[in-house]
């Protein structure tokens, strides 16, 4: 029993890991005031971009780098319709996902049932790796795992301590005092959707060139939505962030480790779903009972008065 | 000269018709153009592909027959959107509901098939629209009560309606006579739509789909319940201080769009197919297309039928150019995405006047 538990905690990590890339952009994304829906898409064509990029260059840094730069870029057109055209954000992210899912279908048809031409080996922390039980479970991983967790401490700093942070946060709750204080309202909102995608896009990458050392149509399967979740579950801020990627990657590793019980693999594909579903009711209640939710601001497009 | 180009958006007072149907025109001629850019770069000429989906969809009596198939579950899915939508309620699991209405008629088809037609069939179009009326009330509640974010439960519902047609046609309900497809059985006659022979248009599922959208026109326009809607949408607050009942408001949309969608399912399962497929078979993802159909109406119900018919037939020019240039189904919600975007970048030419203005560096 104590081996199943190590065993589902080990695998938890990496398999939550897509989750943290995307779910730390998001944070991002709406504590400036802005929804993106548009994760699934921008994860999906990340992957895409990681594995070709990764098997014609043999490199998956610049897979990954060429996943985040394209994933940016598609956050852009969320960015340019929601900050400057004003649409309706739910509608537009909807548009993005749909786009995304298209263009990698589109370009990823000639990797379907490639092999991968390279992998990461996993980096073991020396000393600490060979520690009984904590060794395995801590220090064993692929370099992105870490740079995941190490971008959690990073993001929480500049969100609470510096002055990028405030900057950020208000024009997320005010954007109109922001502006009055002479904050570029459309610049930061830019800038934190162009990081979301940023994000999404290496989310996207671990799935194809690390987890699964493989290009599937449609291998997302729905990431990019439970991300959006996560954001709420992780009341915005990037520490809890971390614990609930981490808890959907043991989910998703127990859906695959009960199979060998008899239930059926359907039914246990729903659990993920289900899962977000009672996140997002337990995070409704406690949104409710501490009166902390959504930035002030979330979804409103911003607009200058004229003077 | 230091500056910069700014583009400055000023509120219009009143929006003139003819402005309105310019922009969707045009915003729809761009997105076709940016399509075709993206084709082209991504190596698919996009004047073949755009000749293929043209003469799929239209070019032909089989292919107009084929768009009217298509057009009939986006027309059922996408009123009820109109209705959800206009309440600014973003039901974005109309495929879930769709999906659980088709596996209710399913189940009473598989129950009674010695049933009479003219009771089963009707039959199935009530459990259909409750089904998916319930799988609909399941994000509704929880919005009305608790506040949970509607787009993303709705949302994965329609991911576990899936698993459960999956779970179905697997599992309990795998047809004996099917070789091992993940089918069930086919309906007896009884349990089978007429259709307008020989093309495969259910037209009983098509003149519920066009009621559907004249009922939905009036009720959103000449009723009390349709008025406190679209103040419900337009203005949150206001509605509540009137009295307005938003936990109603809600649920009521929910349903109805739920249960429309669950129509569009019974119309795959016995007017298609006569049998429950995997997901995919019964939907190329109607449910999310409609979403389309419903904003390019301009959440206008009776606008609907134009609309669905639109997209229905670039699903049955995307069938084509699947086959022709052997392209991956998932091509089409590129079409879907761009069109989206443009559809809603082009209501901002309407609702605002835009003004470029050179801005020199102070």
């Amino acid at each position: 029993m104590w081996d199943f538990i190590l065993l589902v905690l080990r695998a938890a990590i990496p398999a939550g890991t897509p989750l943290l890339f995307g779910t730390l952009g998001e944070v991002t994304a709406e504590r400036s005031g802005v929804l993106n829906l548009g994760v699934e898409g921008m994860m999906i064509v990340g992957a895409v971009t990681a594995f070709g990029v990764t098997q014609s260059t043999g490199n998956i840094w610049l897979g990954v780098a060429a996943a985040a730069l394209v994933g940016g870029i598609l956050a852009l057109v969320h960015a340019f319709a929601s900050i400057t055209l004003r649409v309706n954000q739910v509608v537009s992210g909807l548009a993005l996902t749909m786009l995304g899912l298209g263009l990698s279908g589109l370009v990823g048809k000639r990797y379907i049932g490639m092999p991968p031409r390279t992998r990461f080996a996993p980096l073991a922390v020396p000393g600490l790796s060979d520690l009984p039980i904590i060794g395995p479970l801590f220090f064993r991983y692929d370099p992105l795992v870490y740079l995941a967790i190490a971008l959690v401490p990073v993001l929480w700093f500049i969100l609470y301590k510096t002055r990028w942070g405030i900057t950020l946060r208000s024009v997320g709750e005010s954007p109109a005092t922001a502006d009055a204080l002479g904050v570029n309202v459309f610049r930061v909102r830019y800038l934190a959707v162009f990081f979301g995608g940023l994000m999404a896009g290496v989310g996207g990458a671990y799935l194809s060139v690390v987890y699964t050392t493989a290009w599937i149509e449609g291998m997302t399967a729905g990431a990019g939505w439970i991300v959006i979740a996560l954001t709420i579950f992780a009341m915005w801020d990037p520490v809890r962030a971390l614990l609930g990627a981490y808890l959907f990657g043991g989910v998703r590793v127990l859906q695959y480790r009960l199979q060998p019980l008899g239930i059926s693999p359907n039914l246990l594909n729903m659990l993920p779903f289900i899962f977000t579903i009672l996140v997002l009711l337990v995070s409704a209640g406690e949104a409710m009972r501490k009166r902390i939710g959504a930035p002030e601001a979330l979804m409103q497009p911003y607009m200058r008065e004229e003077r | 000269m230091k500056g910069w180009l700014s583009l400055r958006l000023e509120k219009r007072l009143a929006v003139p018709r003819w402005l309105e149907y310019l922009t969707l025109a045009l915003s729809l001629l761009l997105a076709l153009a940016v399509i075709a850019v993206l084709f082209r770069a991504l190596g698919v000429n996009p004047i073949v592909a755009y000749q293929r989906i043209f003469r799929g969809a239209f070019g032909s009596l089989y292919g107009l027959s084929e768009t009217i198939v298509k057009a009939i579950p986006l027309m059922l899915v996408g009123v009820g959107l109109t209705i959800a939508f206009r309440a600014r309620v973003y039901n974005i699991g109309a495929e879930g509901q769709l999906l659980v209405g088709a596996i209710c008629a399913t189940g009473l088809a598989l129950a009674c098939p010695n049933w009479p037609a003219w009771l089963l069939l009707p039959g199935m179009f009530v459990v259909g629209f409750v089904g998916g009326a319930l799988w609909a009330m399941i994000p509704a509640l929880l919005k009305a009560r608790f506040r949970v974010d509607e787009v993303l439960s709705s949302l994965m519902m329609v991911y576990i309606a899936s698993e459960l047609v999956n779970y179905l046609v697997y599992g309990p309900w795998k047809g004996a006579k099917e070789m091992g497809f993940p089918y069930t059985d086919k309906f007896s006659p009884s349990a089978q739509l007429p259709r307008l022979l020989p093309t495969r248009i259910h037209y009983p599922t098509l003149i519920l789909a066009v009621v559907s959208a004249v009922l939905a026109y009036l009720l959103i326009q000449r009723t009390k319940w349709g008025f406190e809607i679209r103040v419900t949408g337009e203005n949150p607050e206001a509605a509540r201080y009137a009295g307005m009942n938003y936990f109603t408001t809600v649920l009521l949309v929910m349903l109805l769009s739920g249960g429309l969608a669950g129509l569009a399912g019974v119309g795959e399962v016995a007017g298609i197919h006569y049998r429950l497929r995997y997901p995919q078979g019964v939907s190329p993802g109607y449910g999310f297309t409609a979403i389309i159909v419903a904003w390019l109406a301009r959440l206008n119900p009776l606008a609907v039928i134009l609309t669905a018919l639109l997209l229905g037939g670039l699903l049955v020019g995307g069938d084509a150019i699947q086959v022709a240039l052997g392209l991956p189904v998932a091509t089409m919600y590129i079409f879907n995405g761009v069109i989206l975007l443009f559809v809603l970048g082009g209501e901002v030419f309407t609702r605002y006047q835009i003004r470029l203005e050179w801005r020199r560096k102070t």
